[in-house]
């Protein structure tokens, strides 16, 4: 037990958390809290690639950025962020090769760019390359570089240290966090005058998922706990290929670069959904038609999966450009993609709810836009909106690196104007009663059984397609599931690296995340981006052009509205 | 199928030494290692310790010694493995718990060798320039995950505290071999030492290792020559 005081923490050390962190290295008191090491972190999967206009192959603007993370949204995204976040994702770019990124190049040697799903020329016309990459593995390449900025500024890290609560006064401002050292089991108090989450998403909810086990909304939970609110949170990704019954991400590159999505017949069922896009329209629609032929019967073998082709891509682009992603083919399925097509299927892949932030990454604490004072938040587990309805492909790194940037220059002016706030009175209480409370029973419910209950019933009710009946049935599951996880009791009851608590704990704000996506989905009587009501098939922008707001209240949950900032573009159908 | 997977197990609490345990687990053959390791967890038996995370091979978490042969847990199949699979943590460091080994050192020597890039002439409106060939020449030694399997089978490193291992070496090479990087002196000093590149005993193991199939032996002697003939290409 140890008490520490700094200017700021960052919890969470993928992009967000990294980009951020640099920002303050040198200027302030800053400690970089994981619950991994920071190069474990899930920003690494990130295959494709980091879009922005430099306009290095073909005629590119940043607006066409924008308006097609706009549309992309399906017009549930706040505008001022997504020109913030077209504008800077050149500089972005340019910065992170200036730390060192290895990204692919153009014979002349500028950074190379592909096409990805949604992002298109002058307004919708055509698919553009405006996807920055190093082959597939774009993430990979941008953990290790801001890591090794983090090394090089000499960043402290708290390596392998577990987020169990968020601080706040009684007057609502956040002063800290409570974490878990894992190796020892010890609980130690961080004092702050900012805290930043940067804990991503909360993929593992879902049975089918390209996330990573640690992707278990920690750092969305808690402070929701705490009376912060969790905006939009019914609008959960499907990536449309993920591997068959494994959900290891096939990235949009791979059709990016020509694969194409066939059906049972062989067909290219993309093209009649889509005329002018095809399989590059953006996921929420390339899932959805996945599902469509899946349930007309031309899935292949009549099973819930179809293929990806990539066997008429030269072999030199499938080396060069998707290297690990047709390793992953191989390793995991067995199927060569250079003669045999991969099967796939939608995987649980991106959170666009999560924390609601300003345009500094600062928390919010209503519709008004109050800002909660110290609190901040960037990258998948904040919800800017950029993304709105359904990320566009490529966003997501562009997001944690311009909001993780500008959150952290953020905190840096707010630590200079503010002093440490009081900390509660006992700040370790209630992390405490809550390990305490799992390590006490010998004997009660089993934690993986909850675990996989809720996996399939989020699987099967809330993914790519939801009806009322469906949902109401999730709610009652998951109601009844936090009851049996009220008396879970796990095997390991020592100090030392105790994974089987902290997977309990994990648990147990999974559970809480599951429970807003359902109950934001029930509230939510229209199909908009990734949330799809075949009971509700249309947008409705006469009732629902707004963010949900979800609170925890004394009798559950309460729901408000908080309306969309529209600043150029008219919300219009969306066609591809 | 049935299998058994015969664990290394040690908790520091209650164990003066490490014990073999058995544990039977129903898999499929396309089943991961770590699959069957999360069987026995969260079905059998809660204590088991091991880390993981991405579960496909790119975060690095769950290195450890698979029949004898340092693997990625998530990486390794058990159609490769038979029907007795003998799982240990990783040699050479500390064991905290189970499968759980102390990184430290592994990090410390990673750090040690200056792993970032070291240029100050950023142009301040675009990239720099560089030719796909010489983005390919460093293109190998950017796959590395620091899972430490390659460090770890070095035999150097499991009886000299010392020795900086390939890990180390493969990052350095990284940047040393970046047309961009004006760090090769300063890192290629801290390599030209007796705990530096020249304990390596050229015995393929660390190459054996790797599981993002870096040429891992090959890397260290591109250093070792740069050093010998004072020249980097």
């Amino acid at each position: 037990m140890a008490y520490y005081r700094f200017d700021a923490i960052i919890i969470g050390a993928g992009g967000a958390g990294l980009m951020a962190a640099i920002q303050l290295a040198g200027k302030a008191n800053v400690a970089v809290v994981s619950k991994l090491y920071p190069p474990r972190s899930h920003t690494g999967a990130a295959q494709g690639g980091i879009s922005a206009a430099l306009g290095n192959v073909e005629e590119d603007h940043w607006e066409w950025h924008m308006f097609d993370t706009v549309k992309g949204g399906d017009y549930l995204v706040d505008q001022d962020a997504a020109e913030v976040l077209a504008r800077e994702a050149v500089d972005a770019v340019l910065e992170l090769e200036h730390m060192g990124l290895p990204f692919n190049r153009t014979p002349d040697g500028r950074i190379d760019q592909r096409r990805f799903g949604g992002h298109t020329r002058n307004y919708g016309e055509a698919p553009v390359r405006r996807a920055c990459y190093a082959a597939d593995r774009t993430g990979h390449m941008i953990i290790q570089t801001l890591y090794q900025q983090g090394i090089k500024h000499k960043l402290n890290f708290f390596d392998e240290h577990h987020l169990l609560d968020v601080l706040f006064t009684d007057d609502g401002i956040c002063c800290g966090c409570v974490v878990m050292e894992v190796e020892t089991g010890e609980i130690h108090t961080l004092h702050a005058k900012a805290v930043l989450i940067a804990t991503g998403g909360y993929g593992r909810v879902f049975k089918i998922t390209s996330n990573a086990l640690a992707g278990t909304g920690d750092g969305v939970a808690i402070p929701f706990r705490r009376g912060v609110p969790l905006m939009d949170m019914e609008f959960y990704q499907f990536h449309p290929t993920g591997l068959y019954r494994l959900g290891i991400l096939l990235s949009e590159a791979a059709r990016g670069e020509g694969g194409i999505l066939r059906n049972n017949e062989g067909e290219a069922f993309a093209a009649r959904y889509a005329p002018t896009l095809k399989d590059l329209a953006p996921r929420d629609m390339v899932s959805r038609f996945i599902y469509q032929e899946v349930k007309e019967g031309r899935g292949i073998d009549g099973k819930d999966y179809v293929y990806l082709d990539l066997t008429h891509l030269p072999p030199e682009v499938i080396d060069q450009k998707l290297p690990d992603v047709t390793d992953f083919a191989r390793t995991y399925l067995a199927v060569e993609p250079k003669t045999d097509p991969v099967p796939i299927q939608p995987t649980a892949h991106y959170a666009m709810g999560g924390l609601p932030t300003d345009i500094n990454g600062r928390v919010i604490r209503d519709e008004n836009g109050t800002v909660i004072p110290g609190f901040y938040s960037a990258g998948e587990a904040a919800c800017v909106s950029v993304h709105g309805a359904n990320r566009l492909g490529t966003n997501s790194l562009v997001d944690l690196v311009v909001f993780g940037r500008r959150a952290g220059r953020d905190i840096l002016n707010h630590i200079k104007e503010s002093d440490w706030a009081t900390l509660p009175a006992d700040p370790e209480f209630t992390a405490r009663a809550q390990a305490a409370d799992l390590l006490s029973r010998d004997k009660g419910e089993n934690a993986s059984e909850i675990r996989e209950r809720m996996q399939e019933v989020m699987m099967d009710k809330v993914s790519v397609v939801r009806d009322a009946a469906g949902l109401a049935e999730a709610a009652a599951t998951i109601h009844s599931l936090k009851l049996a996880y009220s008396s879970v009791a796990i095997h390991d009851h020592g100090k030392t690296f105790n994974t089987d608590l902290l997977e309990a704990h994990e648990l147990g704000c999974m559970l809480d995340c599951a429970e807003t996506i359902v109950a934001g989905a029930i509230a939510r009587e229209e199909s908009r981006g990734a949330h799809y009501r075949t009971d509700f098939e249309h947008r409705d922008d006469v009732n629902w052009l707004a963010h949900s707001l979800q609170y925890k209240s004394s009798g559950g949950l309460t729901l408000r509205k908080k309306p969309v900032t529209i600043t150029i573009f008219e919300p219009k159908e969306r066609k591809y | 199928m049935e299998v058994t997977l015969r664990i290394k197990r040690y908790n520091p609490e209650t164990d003066v030494k490490p014990v073999f345990r058995e544990y039977q687990v129903d898999v499929d053959p396309m089943d991961r290692v770590l699959d069957a390791l999360n069987m026995v967890k969260w079905k059998q038996d809660g204590t088991l310790t091991y880390r993981r995370s991405c579960a496909h091979g790119v975060c690095g978490s769950d290195a450890m010694r698979i029949n004898g042969r340092n693997r990625l847990a998530c990486k390794m199949l058990m159609n490769e493995l038979g029907r007795k699979i003998t799982i240990e943590p990783l040699l050479g460091f500390r064991v905290i718990k189970d499968l759980v080994i102390d990184m430290d050192q592994f990090f410390k020597s990673y750090k040690s060798v200056k792993p970032y890039l070291i240029a100050d002439d950023a142009p301040s409106a675009s990239e720099r320039i560089q030719s796909p060939e010489e983005r390919e020449r460093f293109d190998d030694t950017t796959k590395c995950i620091l899972c430490a399997a390659c460090t770890t089978a070095c035999p150097i490193t499991w009886t000299n505290e010392e020795w900086v291992g390939p890990a180390a070496i493969v990052n350095a090479h990284r940047f040393i071999f970046d047309s961009r990087d004006q760090g090769a002196d300063e890192r290629l000093k801290i390599l030209n030492t007796r705990s530096g590149v020249w304990r390596c005993r050229t015995i393929f193991n660390c190459t054996d290792a790797c599981p993002r199939g870096i040429e891992v032996t090959k890397a260290i002697e591109e250093v070792k020559r740069s050093l010998l003939f004072d020249r980097v290409t």
